[in-house]
This record gives C-alpha cells, sequence and structure tokens, in this order.
C-alpha cells in the first residue's frame, strides 16, 4: 500500500507543480488564445493532481485531504521529478518542457488505466484522455518554433538543450517503481523510453532538432531532493493557506 | 413530507426528470443529464445515490454541479439522495445525448462530433470537420485548441467571419 501511496503522490506532485508553473504564463503569453490554452493547461493538471491527492491521503488514512498534501508539505516532501520545476524560461523552454513531460506522461498514463489497481486506473483513464491534448499541443508547437525562423529555431533547439538533461529522471526507476512495473502499474523503464523516444523522434525530425546528450544526468526529485526553483513555486502557492489556516471563501 | 412515497421505480424515474432540470453552469442550455454526467441513479438504503462523473479532472464546475443537483433534488423532496463521484469510465463527449447536441448548437456552440477518440490520437492528426453553428457552413478553422473552458475549442467561420465554440471530443 505503500508503493502506491507514493506512486499517487510523485504523479501528483509532478502534476500540482507542472500546473503550477503553467499558471504563470497567463497574462504573460505571446497570444491571448495562449493565455486561454495555458489556464486550459494548468487546470487539468491541478485536476489531475487533486485527484492523485485524494487517492493518496486516503490510502494513508491518516485523515490528510488533497489541500493538505498540495499546501502543508515543504520542498523536501514533495516527489515530483525536477523536470516539472525548471524555470518557464522563453516560450520554447516552456513547450520543451511541456513536450518531454506530457509525452512521457500519456504513455505511462497508458499502461497505468489498465493496471489492476483500480483508483489509479480510473485516474489515468481520465487524465490520458486529457494528456493527449496535451501532447498535440506541444507538438505542433515545437514543430511550428524548430521549423520556424532562424531565431525561433535556434531557441527551440536551446530549450531542447537546456531541458534534455532533466528528461534522464523519469526513467530512473528505483524500487518502488520496479514493484509497479511488476503490478502492472507502471511500464518497465527500458519500454517507457523506447516508446517516447519513438514518439520526439518524429516530432524532433519535423521541427529539424536534434538531441544533444551530454550525459549529465541530475536527479533526484522523485526522492524529495529538488533544485532551488521548488521552494519558491512552493512558497507562492502555499503562502495563503499557511499563514491563514483553514481559510476559506 | 407526510405524503407516502411512491415505489421506487417511479421515484427513480422522478429524480431523472428533476435532474433533467439541472443545467450545466458553464452551458446553461445543456441539463447535466444531457451532458452525460449524471451516470446512475440507485437505490441504496438511505435513499438513493446519484452518481456523476466529472467532464474533466479540473473542471472547475464539478463542485457547482453537485451543489445545484443536490439543491433542485432536495426541493423536490430528495434530501436525502446523495451524490458519488465516479471516474471510471472516464466521460466521453460520445454520451452528450441528440437533444444536448441541438441545444448546444442553438446556442452557438457547435456539438462534438461522435466516435471520440479516433483522429485526436494521432500527433499530428486532421482537426476534424466542425459545422458552423451559425450559419451552417462546414469552411470552418480552429484558432486555438483550447478555449474559454476546459471543455471547448476556439474556431472561426470562414464563410460568415464569425468565431464560435467548438465542444471539444474527448
Ligand atoms: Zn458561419
Amino acid at each position: 500500500m505503500d508503493q502506491i501511496f507514493t506512486t499517487a503522490l510523485r504523479f501528483g506532485d509532478n502534476a500540482m507543480v507542472l500546473g503550477q508553473r503553467l499558471t504563470h504564463w497567463i497574462s504573460r503569453s505571446p497570444t491571448i488564445e495562449l493565455d486561454i490554452a495555458f489556464g486550459n493547461l494548468s487546470l487539468d493538471l491541478i485536476g489531475q493532481a487533486n485527484l492523485f491527492y485524494e487517492l493518496a491521503g486516503k490510502l494513508e488514512g491518516n485523515g490528510r485531504s488533497a489541500d493538505d498534501l498540495a499546501f502543508l508539505r515543504d520542498a523536501s516532501e514533495y516527489y515530483n521529478v525536477q523536470l516539472v520545476e525548471q524555470p518557464n524560461g522563453n516560450f520554447a523552454d516552456t513547450m520543451m518542457r511541456q513536450l518531454l513531460y506530457v509525452t512521457y506522461a500519456d504513455l505511462v498514463f497508458e499502461t497505468m488505466k489498465t493496471s489492476p489497481q483500480k483508483d489509479l486506473a480510473a485516474i489515468a483513464e481520465k487524465a490520458q484522455k486529457e494528456m493527449i491534448y496535451h501532447v498535440r499541443q506541444a507538438g505542433e508547437w515545437v514543430v511550428r518554433l524548430g521549423d520556424g525562423t532562424d531565431e525561433s529555431h535556434e531557441k527551440c533547439q536551446a530549450a531542447l538543450d537546456n531541458m534534455w538533461p532533466w528528461s534522464h529522471e523519469l526513467f530512473a526507476y528505483d524500487d518502488v517503481d520496479e514493484a509497479m512495473v511488476e503490478q502492472g502499474v507502471l511500464p518497465s523503464a527500458e519500454h517507457l523510453k523506447t516508446q517516447w523516444l519513438e514518439s520526439l523522434g518524429e516530432v524532433f525530425k519535423r521541427a529539424g532538432l536534434i538531441i544533444r546528450d551530454d550525459n549529465w544526468m541530475p536527479g533526484g526529485g522523485r526522492k524529495g531532493l529538488h533544485s532551488e526553483h521548488l521552494s519558491y513555486i512552493l512558497e507562492e502557492m502555499q503562502v495563503l493557506p499557511r499563514t491563514h489556516p483553514g481559510a476559506q471563501w | 413530507m407526510g405524503k407516502q412515497r411512491p415505489e421506487t421505480a417511479n421515484q427513480i424515474d422522478r429524480i431523472w426528470q428533476v435532474l433533467d432540470g439541472v443545467m450545466d453552469p458553464e452551458v446553461p442550455v445543456v441539463s447535466v443529464v444531457d451532458l452525460g454526467i449524471v451516470r446512475d441513479v440507485e437505490e441504496c438504503k438511505q435513499g438513493f445515490n446519484i452518481i456523476i462523473t466529472p467532464t474533466y479532472s479540473g473542471c472547475p464546475a464539478t463542485l457547482q454541479i453537485e451543489n445545484d443537483i443536490a439543491g433542485a433534488l432536495k426541493a423536490a423532496g430528495f434530501g436525502d439522495a446523495e451524490i458519488v463521484t465516479r471516474l471510471s469510465p472516464a466521460w466521453t463527449s460520445d454520451w452528450m445525448s441528440e437533444k444536448g447536441r441541438q441545444a448546444l448548437r442553438t446556442f452557438g456552440i457547435a456539438p462534438p462530433q461522435k466516435g471520440s477518440n479516433v483522429s485526436k490520437r494521432a500527433l499530428f492528426g486532421q482537426d476534424p470537420l466542425v459545422r458552423c453553428p451559425h450559419c451552417d457552413s462546414m469552411e470552418t478553422v480552429q484558432v486555438s485548441e483550447f478555449g474559454s473552458t476546459a471543455c471547448k475549442a476556439l474556431w472561426k467561420c470562414k464563410s460568415c467571419a464569425e468565431p464560435f465554440d467548438y465542444f471539444k471530443c474527448i
């Protein structure tokens, strides 16, 4: 049960932190349509986080609500991959981070939705329907930027170079993940990475981008080790419930 | 109440009628039944369970929908009905009724196409062909896959030049 709890929390945290990150584009996007799109993308992710947190709270059995899990944990108790806490950077950086993560999440949910763990399966089934739209949106933008002007191409390639090292952690499985593979909740890391690279490869080919891997593999987010960015994200996100415990409106 | 309750089947029919009068707060011409959010009405020990499912994980209207349903049922004498959220099977736009689709069109929103999971799976799939709800033209184009609410996309008609919402397939 602990392992399911950890898995629910990890995917909840990935969605929560990425959703919170994306909200920062609202009112700052290149176009009003993107403003609206970022609002929707965030909403989907935060909604998914809520579902994972509700499940985690239920499994834990200590009465922690989804809000408690979102707002009353410190960075060291967050188990998201470091990829999703990376700064938004420019628009290309954000769309590249988005593409790397949502392509992964879509593939994970494909397995999770058929797992015998019914609660996780139900969330994954729901979330994947939303993720398919995210994958398309991110893919279309990466192609548009990569295959656009010289400047957009350069920025998009730089975004790939910037974000790529953080993607390795998606496949750095630990004991919990291996147990989840055995239970049919997660795909094996090897299988997942093959499919992920295949899906990304199609986008990068159209976008004219190349993967430049320098074998730097930062990680540890899924164990609670984070870059300094996460503390800032959480501080902003948590200030109200921390300052006014139990506030309602 | 004092009055004797009619038999269960009649009560369940009555509940469905009440629910069909509860409109979606974001699309106030389509009822929660026509939208396919209400999955079932079941009798249970303490009354009735109303099984609902959210359209999108993060749909901010979900809580209001629950409150509206509870309020309508209470007003109709079903104060003991309990609302139960069930995630699986996940909501699909295919569950929207023909009546709901017609109401959307009249309201100026293009209804979702049936067969929700076919085309958009492809990474660079074709956009669907969508009829303009204003002038019926098929000469329409997608402006953005994400619109004013989670369930809608932004479209534009090339014939009458009007923008419109398209209720997304999911
Ligand atoms: Zn028209």
